[in-house]
C-alpha cells in the first residue's frame, strides 16, 4: 500500500506543519493587532471554506492559485478570465467587467441576476486532477497488459491488478449474475473514480470532490438512469403490481415501491458525500484545536489523533468506494435480474 | 447552506468529464486490462487441466507398467517352476535308472553267485563223493584184509541180492 502510507505521511507532515505554524501564531497575531485588524480564529470559516468549493485554489496563506472563471449569462454571453480578478490586492472582494463575487456565487452587479457558471473551480480541478490520475495509473497498467501479455504481473500492474479483480469478482459479479461483463467498465470507473477521488482528497490542500454533493449526485444519477433504462419487465412489475402479495397490500406497496425508485440513488448521494465531508470536517477540527486554544501541547495533541483519524479516513475511502459500487451493483443487477426464480 | 446546494457548473462538469472517464477508460484501460485478466484465467485453467489430465495419463502408464510387471514375475515363476519340475523329473529319472541298473547288477551278481554257488557245490559234492569213495575204498580195503571178512561181506552182498 504505497499510496495509502504516502498520504498518511502526507497528512502528518500537514499535520505537523499545522503544529508549526501554531508556535509562530502568536507573532501573527501580534502583527495583525499591530496593523490594527485583529480577527479571531473562526474554526468553522475555515473548516467550511475548505470543504466547500471555491473559485481560487487556497493552498495556505499567501500561496493561492487563481482558476479561471468561465460564466454565460443572455445578457453578456459567455466570458472567461482569471478569478483573480475578483480580488485587490488586500485579498477584499471586489467587482470585476460587471461581475459580482458574493459566497462563491456569481452574479451580474447590476441585476443581481446569478450567471451560469462554468468556472473551473477548485473541485472541478481537482475532477481534472481526478481523471488524470486515473487514466495515467489505469493506462500503464493497460499498456503493461498488453506488453506482458502471457507472462506474470508485475510492478503497477501487480499491484492494481488484485483490486481490479476484487471489484469484478467481489462487488460487481455477485450482485449482477451474468449481466456483470456489460456493467463491469462503468462499475470499475465509478469504483475507482471515487478511490482516487477520495484518497487525493485526504492529501493536504487537496479538494474535497468527493464529499461534494454536486459530484456524489452526478454519479448517484448516471446509477439511476442506468437503473431504470435497463430495468426489465420483472422489474417494473415487481414495482407495479408486486407478485406474491394480497391485492390491498399491493395497493399500500405500491407509492412505498415508487418512493424507493429514487431514495435509492438519493441514499448513494447521501452517504458518500456525508463520509467524506465528515471525515474532512472532524480532521479540520482537531486541527483547528491547536488554534483556537493557541497552545502547541493541544497542537500535539490533537496532531496525534489527527494522525489516527487519517487512517480512518484512508479505511472510509476505501469502504466507501465499496459501498458505493456494491450498492450500485445491486440496484442494476436487480433491475436487470432474470425473474421467475425468485419469490 | 452551500454544502448542500449543488452547483451548477460542477454538475455539469463532473457529467461531461465522468462520461468521457467511462468512456476512455472503457475503451483503452479496462478492455485491454480485463481481456488480458481473462486471458490468464483461461490458460491458468488450461495448464491446470492439462496438469490433471497429464496426471491421469502417468496413473494409467503406471498401472500398465505394473500390470507388464506382475505378468513377467508371473511368467518368471512360471518358468521356474517347470524348470524345477524338469529338473525333479530328470533327478527322479536318474534316481530310478541308477536303481535300476543296481539292481540289475546286483540280479546279475546274485545269478552268477548262484551258478558258482551250484558249480562250487556240485565240486564238493564230486569231491566229497571222490573223498568218500576213497574212504570207502579204504576203509573196505581195510576191512577185507582178511579173509573172513570178505566171506562175510559177499554173503551180505548175495544177502542182499537176494532180498532184490
Amino acid at each position: 500500500m504505497k499510496k495509502p502510507v504516502f498520504a498518511a505521511k502526507s497528512s502528518f507532515l500537514a499535520a505537523f506543519l499545522i503544529v508549526l505554524v501554531s508556535l509562530i501564531s502568536p507573532v501573527w497575531a501580534s502583527d495583525n493587532e499591530a496593523s490594527g485588524e485583529a480577527e479571531p480564529f473562526n474554526a468553522s470559516e475555515v473548516i467550511l471554506h475548505h470543504v466547500l468549493d471555491d473559485h481560487q485554489w487556497h493552498f495556505a496563506d499567501g500561496l493561492v492559485l487563481p482558476l479561471p472563471v468561465i460564466v454565460y449569462s443572455s445578457e453578456k454571453g459567455l466570458e472567461v478570465f482569471s478569478s483573480s480578478r475578483f480580488y485587490d490586492e488586500h485579498h477584499n472582494v471586489v467587482e470585476y467587467n460587471g461581475y459580482k463575487l458574493e459566497h462563491s456565487h456569481i452574479y451580474l452587479a447590476d441585476t443581481g441576476k446569478a450567471v451560469l457558471d462554468l468556472s473551473i473551480t477548485k473541485n472541478v480541478a481537482m475532477l481534472f486532477i481526478n481523471a488524470a490520475v486515473l487514466l495515467f495509473i489505469l493506462l500503464s497498467v493497460a499498456k503493461a497488459a498488453k506488453a506482458n501479455k502471457g507472462k506474470a504481473p508485475k510492478g503497477l500492474q501487480s499491484f492494481m491488478e488484485p483490486i481490479i479483480l476484487f471489484v469484478r469478482d467481489e462487488i460487481v459479479k455477485p450482485n449482477m449474475g451474468h449481466h456483470y461483463e456489460r456493467f463491469l467498465p462503468y462499475m470499475l470507473t465509478l469504483f475507482f473514480f471515487i478511490l482516487f477521488g477520495n484518497l487525493l482528497g485526504l492529501l493536504p490542500g487537496a479538494a474535497n470532490l468527493t464529499g461534494n454533493i454536486a459530484v456524489t449526485m452526478v454519479l448517484a444519477l448516471i446509477t439511476f438512469f442506468l437503473t431504470n433504462i435497463n430495468g426489465n419487465k420483472g422489474y417494473w412489475g415487481h414495482i407495479f403490481w408486486t407478485p406474491g402479495v394480497p391485492l390491498p397490500l399491493r395497493i399500500v406497496i405500491l407509492p412505498v415501491e415508487i418512493i424507493g425508485v429514487f431514495t435509492k440513488p438519493f441514499s448513494l448521494m447521501i452517504r458518500l458525500f456525508v463520509a467524506i465531508t465528515a471525515g474532512h470536517i472532524v480532521l479540520l477540527s482537531l486541527i483547528s484545536l491547536a488554534f483556537i486554544f493557541g497552545s502547541i501541547w493541544v497542537g500535539f495533541a490533537s496532531s496525534l489523533i489527527v494522525l489516527f483519524i487519517n487512517l480512518i479516513e484512508l479505511l472510509v475511502a476505501g469502504i466507501q468506494a465499496y459501498v458505493f459500487t456494491m450498492f450500485s451493483s445491486m440496484y442494476i443487477g436487480m433491475a436487470v435480474a432474470d425473474h421467475g426464480h425468485d419469490h | 447552506m452551500d454544502l448542500l446546494t449543488p452547483g451548477t457548473g460542477l454538475i455539469l462538469w463532473q457529467i461531461f468529464v465522468f462520461l468521457l472517464l467511462v468512456f476512455l477508460m472503457a475503451k483503452f484501460a479496462w478492455k485491454p486490462i480485463l481481456g488480458s485478466l481473462k486471458e490468464r484465467e483461461e490458460s491458468i485453467q488450461q495448464a491446470l487441466d492439462s496438469a490433471e489430465r497429464a496426471k491421469l495419463e502417468m496413473a494409467a502408464l503406471k498401472s500398465d507398467n505394473e500390470k507388464l510387471l506382475r505378468e513377467a514375475r508371473e511368467e518368471r515363476d512360471k518358468i521356474l517352476k517347470q524348470a524345477r519340475e524338469a529338473a525333479n523329473r530328470m533327478h527322479d529319472q536318474a534316481q530310478a535308472d541308477a536303481k535300476r541298473n543296481a539292481d540289475k547288477i546286483i540280479e546279475d551278481a546274485k545269478a552268477i553267485i548262484q551258478t558258482e554257488k551250484q558249480a562250487a557245490l556240485r565240486d564238493v559234492k564230486s569231491q566229497v563223493a571222490m573223498f568218500s569213495l576213497e574212504i570207502a575204498e579204504k576203509l573196505i580195503k581195510n576191512n577185507l584184509k582178511e579173509d573172513k571178512a570178505q566171506k562175510e561181506l559177499a554173503d551180505t552182498y548175495i544177502k542182499d541180492l537176494k532180498l532184490n
